[in-house]
Parts: C-alpha cells; structure tokens; sequence
C-alpha cells in the first residue's frame, strides 16, 4: 500500500470519527508543548491519560502535572472538577499550589476499581463538571472507548491517570518523571530545592507519529511559583551567567 | 426509678423490685438496706412524656382519636401516666372491644412495656378503671356505676393531698364522695372532686384533644389488579413522585431521603430507599435516581399498592431561573446537573464516600483541611478563586505536598546532630540518598494541643529527583537521637 492510499484512509477514518466538528484546545502554557500537539493545545472534550509510575511514592510528579492541567481547565471553565481516586491522602495545600483551587474539587472515593470507572464515566457525562480525573488500576480498550466519546459527546476533559499503557483511543498520554531541579543561585549543595522539575513524555498523541521508542517528543519542564505557570527548564549550559558577588549571599 | 430531691425517693419500681418488697416512695437508703443488688435508675420525666406521644401516635392505628393524658402530671406518681384512646365506632373493626383491647395489650408488651387498659363509658371511668378496677373484667358495663363506687377516693385523679384530705375525714372510696352534697365537698376541697365525679358519671362533658401527627408528604396508589410488569411499576412511581413533588412544592419542601413501598400481593412490602445530597424536589431528578434501584424491585406474585413518602425533608424556596448562567452562584458545586451527578454518585458509592475541601485554621498540616458534604455549603472565608492562576497566599501554604499520609510513616535517616536535614534515609526497605533539602520549618501544635512534640520539616530531594516532607520529631537533647517520619510527597 503505498502512501497516498494510507493518508486517504486516514483521512477517512478522521472523517468518521468526528463528523464536521472542530476540536477545541486550551494551550497547556508551555508553546513549545502547544506547538507539538496537532491541536494547538491540549484537545478539549477528549480522554487524556497520564502514566502513573509503579513504584512507591514516585507519583507526585504524574499527580502534580494532573494538577497543573486541571488548574488551568477549571480557571477555564465553570462547575468543579470531578476526582475519582483510589487513595484518599490528596492534600489539598499541595493542590492549592500547583494552580487548582481546592474549594473547586469534588472528590470521590469508590470502595470498587469498576465503581470508580463508573464514576468517571458519569463525570465525563456532566456538563456542569469543568473537568474529570481519577486514577484507574485497568482499564480495558472497551472503558477507554466509552470514556472518549462520552467526553466527545459532552464537551468534559477526562484526563485519566492510568498505570498501564493503552491503545491509540486517548488523544494525548503523557508520562511524568521527577527530575532533579536546579538550587536557587549561589545556594550550596544540600541547600534548597528549586522550582518542581519534571521531565515530560509526550508518550501518545494522535496524528503525531513516535519514534522508535515510543516517545513523540520530550521536555524538561519547571513548575514556576510565581506566576503560577509550566515554564521549560534551562539546562545548566544555558543558565544566563549570575555574577558571583562576593558579601551578598542569601542567609540561611 | 428513682425522683431527684433529698432525700431521694423511689418514683416507681418493676415487677422484680416489688417481688423483694421494694416500693414506691421509699428512700433510696432504705431500698438499699432491703436488698443491696437492686439497680437504680435516674427518673427521666421529659422521656417519659416524649414515650408517651409515641404511643398516643402509633394507637392511631385502633382510633384516629387518640392523646397522651395530660390531666395529672406525668412525674406525680406510678401509673400517672397514660392514653387515652376514643375507640367510638372503631372496636368493631378489630371484634370488639375485649379483642381490642387484647390487641394493644400484647402489643405494648411486644414493646416491653407493662401497661394496663380498661373501656368504659367516660373518661374518667376508664381511667379509674385501668388503674383501680378488676384486671380480669376490662370492660365495665355501660352505666355500671356501681362498680366504680367500690373504688377508692384516688381514682377521682385527685392530687394526694386531696386524697389524703378526703381519707381524714373517712371518704374512703368514690361511692363515700358521691354520696355527698356537693356544695360541701365543693366548700372544703374545690370543685376538684365533683367536678371528677360528674365527669366520671358523664354529666360533665371531658374533652379529649387528640394528637395530629404532622403528616409526612407522602402518595399512594392502589390498585384493582395486582401489578407485575416493570413498566407499570414505573408508571406507578413516576406518577407518584409528580404528586409528590407538588405536595412538597406547596408545602415548600425539598426531600432529602425517598422511601418508595411496595406491598407485594403476599403481604410482605419491600422498600426502595434513595437520599439526595440538598434538598431537591426534580421529579426528573428523583426519578433518575429512583429508577436504579426500581429495576431490582422483586414484584413477587404482583403489587397491590405502591407509597411514595418522604421521611426526610428540607426547606427549598422556590427557585427562581437567573439569567446569568453560574454568575452569581458562584463557583460551588450549584450546577443543576453536578448535583445530580452528586446525588447519583452518593446514592451509589454512600455520600460519605465524596467530598470537598475546605481550610481550616489549624497549624498542623493534617489537620489545616477540613472535609465537607458535596450539599454542604463550606464555612465562611472560603473565597472566591474562579480566576483561577492567580497566585494567592490565602489559607492554603505555598511549599506542601501533594500527598499527605493520614500517619506519618517513620523512616530510619543518618542526619548530622543536632539539626541538620538527613544525608539518607530508608523508606519502605529503599535508600534515598539526598542532594538538596530545604528547611527546617517547625511547625507545632496549637497551645491547647501541648502534648504533642514539634517537629522540624524538611523538604528533600534524592538523586533521582523525588522530593519528600520529612520531618524529626522533638529537638535532640543530647541523649536519646530524635526520630525521623515521613509524611507526604512532593509533586
């Protein structure tokens, strides 16, 4: 099959799945990132996932970029936002700070993994949600489906924080890994943490081919307290020079 | 029981007291000397009272005319308390008036309460008659006046010291009182006497005031033929839950719990019970949320009879549309359809599975968040951040985690003393060794919570990048090496 047959059907296939309507994206703050997704941003109406990591304690950052998007929707959109989560020790001063106003979060605890499918499923259909989320153990290729065109059909972004890798059905998965961030200047080692440094996957986004390993594109990403924005990192390299001025350090 | 004053008396006392020769009105030493294993108990007029309406509310099931007795005070003595139940054209319903009285006997001992029941033509007869009369002849004859003359003075519900007065003077017994002018009873004791004792005899007229329950909004259907089918189930329901929410609607009531009954052809009834976040009267809201557990309802050989009652109710004012969609409402959860997704998720997962956050003022980190209903409106000050990206420095802290563990969790860390942040610590059987750290914060409990040590925070950050909220507990006196937890997680 050479490549015009392929770009046809492909575009056939992009015909049936949304007759005559143009997707709305909300720019995820970060222009490289919005130059990369086909949409301009982050597709709204749509079923996202983000990959949570298995071990232990390391999902703070796939949690906190969660967080971050679903700030920006809610400062977006009315109503609150729907979380479904398995455990229940969510801080909400932790949230606060990455962007997401706790007193916006309606937090839902099944006791079942399919109850906490169902309850996305029935967020997803509630207009008056800003946004869904929820973390899922499994989720078969028949529940993401359902998910997506429930959130298609209702305009609500579900961003799904699933612990394994699914099929082509979300539009974006995105795997978050710590990264270790840069000490404020002129701080010695052991001395300060900066700015939540994020390395970021965009692991799945369709019409956007992967290369070999599976990666689309990748990032070193910072979450930047003052403006309350994603920002990209610099690398040490290209750190502008800050000139090393002897008597004025920083106490403490 | 056992009256307050001192010396303390005996107000009444059970079959078993009584066998071991308590009585009443003894004082509580002397009860004691008798028999040192008896049980006091405080009296409690104010439930006695509250019992008693309960039962004038379910002896509505013999006469719609039934009152608690309130002609002598409850707390005067034993057996002052009582019912009064107008069974005028109702005993035929249940045989008669022995079956009757049979009926509510063994049901008020179903109850575990001990109770004694007469029918006469008055009152004041039965009254009489209940407390003083033969127990194995309940029903006095109509016009037996006879009978009750044999009875003594105190069953004229005259207060003791009437009684008393009347036993001085050798009136013993209601026949020694009706014997009498009553210009000279009148003169010597009030009209207490002969006024009691024209009521007795149906001279005087006694109103009874009977108690009206404050009905519960409620519809029934009743249907010729049993039904079976799901959809005339349905039909049923929906039709109820309209008259229903226009009931309420009137009323201005929302309901907060629905219990729909089904009384099945075999007598047994089952029941289908939701509850709403608020107070909501949506027949389109209440249905969807009834319609889940109606498909479960087994019909058996069929229905007779399908109730729809509200048992829980709130206040809800008439709602008035407001031109600007999520405007003045604010941010809350206040979307008609989010509180149907809150009702839907809570009718199904349990409402205490769902909730809100709010802050509150509280030092500690677990507990600075308070927890709130999804219908609960939130405490004052919870502002308003529908701007959303705003900075704010309002009640939530800038630097904490994104995960906080309910307990923390102890770690094992090498730190330099006496308070520096550890150089490694082990977490679930794994090393972290640190590169950065932040800190210390301490952070203490509130001066009315001093039992608890302060702790000394520190923000890290391993080799790999994953950032914790360790925090040691106490500051190192030199002896014991202070002991370091982990409690939450950074993004």
């Amino acid at each position: 099959m050479n490549n015009i047959t392929l770009e046809q059907l492909r575009g056939q296939i992009a015909a049936l799945e949304q007759p005559d309507r143009r997707i709305e994206a909300m720019p995820t703050g970060l222009a490289d990132v919005d130059a990369v997704l086909p949409w301009g941003g982050l597709p709204l109406g749509a079923l996202h996932e983000v990959l949570l990591p298995a071990g232990e304690g390391e999902d703070g950052p796939a949690v906190g970029f969660v967080t971050v998007l679903l700030g920006r929707l809610a400062a977006r959109q009315d109503g609150p936002v729907l979380w479904v989560c398995g455990r229940d020790d969510l801080y909400a001063p932790g949230l606060a700070a990455l962007g997401l106003p706790p007193e916006r979060i309606l937090m839902v605890r099944p006791a079942r993994a399919a109850d906490a499918l169902r309850a996305l499923e029935e967020g997803v259909r509630c207009r008056g949600l800003a946004a869904v989320t929820g973390d899922v153990w499994d989720m078969d290729a028949t529940a993401r489906r359902r998910l997506h065109l429930a959130a298609r059909d209702s305009g609500v972004t579900a961003l799904v924080m699933a612990r394994h890798e699914g099929d082509g059905t979300a539009l974006t998965r995105w795997r978050v890994e710590a990264a270790v961030t840069e000490p404020p200047p002129g701080q010695a080692l052991r001395q300060g943490v900066g700015s939540w440094r994020w390395r970021l996957t965009l692991a799945h986004c369709r019409g956007r081919g992967s290369d070999g390993e599976g990666v689309v594109a990748r990032w070193l990403v910072e979450w930047n307290d003052e403006t309350h924005r994603l920002r990209l990192a610099s690398l040490p390299g290209d750190r502008p020079v800050v000139p090393a001025v002897p008597g004025i350090r920083r106490a403490g | 029981m056992v009256g307050a004053g001192a010396p303390r008396r005996r107000v009444a006392v059970n079959r078993a007291a009584a066998a071991v020769g308590a009585k009443v009105g003894q004082t509580v030493a002397d009860a004691r000397a008798m028999a040192p294993a008896l049980r006091l108990f405080p009296a409690d007029p104010a439930a006695d009272r509250a019992l008693l309406a309960d039962l004038a509310l379910a002896c509505l099931c013999y006469t719609p005319w039934s009152a608690v007795d309130d002609s002598v005070a409850v707390d005067a003595g034993p057996g002052t308390g009582g019912l009064w139940l107008d069974i005028s054209g109702c005993a035929h319903l249940l045989g008669g008036e022995r079956p009757l009285l049979r009926d509510l006997l063994r049901r008020l001992r179903r109850y575990g309460l001990a109770a004694r029941a007469a029918v006469a033509d008055t009152p004041g007869a039965a009254w009489a008659w209940a407390r003083f009369g033969d127990p194995a002849k309940p029903c006095l004859a109509s016009g037996d006046f006879a009978s009750l003359a044999a009875l003594p003075a105190a069953a004229l519900r005259l207060s003791p010291d009437t009684v008393a007065g009347l036993g001085r003077l050798g009136l013993k017994t209601v026949g020694d009182i009706a014997g009498l002018p009553p210009a000279g009873l009148t003169a010597r004791f009030g009209d207490g006497p002969v006024r009691r004792l024209a009521g007795m005899r149906g001279r005087v007229e006694e109103p009874v005031s009977p108690c009206r329950p404050v009905a519960q909004p409620r519809s029934c259907l009743r249907f010729t033929e049993p039904i079976a089918l799901a959809g005339d189930v349905e039909a049923a329901a929906r039709q109820l839950l309209a008259d229903l929410c226009r009931d309420l609607g009137i009323r201005r009531l929302g309901v907060r719990r629905l219990d729909l009954m089904a009384v099945r052809v075999d007598g047994t009834r089952r029941h289908v019970v939701v509850g709403t976040g608020r107070p909501n009267r949506d027949p389109a809201h209440l249905w969807r949320l009834l319609a889940g557990p109606l498909g479960d309802l087994d019909a058996g050989f069929g229905i007779d009879m399908v109730c729809l009652s509200a048992p829980e109710t709130g206040p809800l004012a008439a709602h008035q549309g407001t031109l600007d969609p999520g405007g003045a409402d604010g941010p809350g959860v206040s979307h008609p359809s989010v509180d149907s997704l809150c009702d839907a998720l809570g009718n199904r997962l349990g409402f205490d599975r769902m909730w809100r956050f709010a802050p509150r003022q509280s030092h500690l980190p677990e507990r600075a968040v308070l927890r709130l209903s999804p219908g609960r409106e939130g405490p004052q000050g919870v502002r308003d951040t529908k701007g959303g990206g705003a900075p704010d420095a309002g009640p939530w802290d800038s630097r904490r985690p994104l995960r906080l563990f309910h307990r923390p969790e102890a770690v094992e860390a090498v730190a330099p003393l006496p308070d520096s942040p550890p150089l490694l610590f082990r977490w679930r059987r794994q090393i972290h060794r640190i590169v950065h750290a932040e800190g210390p914060e301490r952070i203490g409990a509130e001066w009315w919570r001093r039992d608890e040590a302060d702790r000394d925070y520190y923000c890290v950050e391993d080799e790999a990048g994953r950032r914790f909220w360790l925090f040691r507990e106490g500051a190192y006196d030199g002896r014991t090496l202070p002991r370091w937890f982990l409690h939450g997680i950074f993004p």
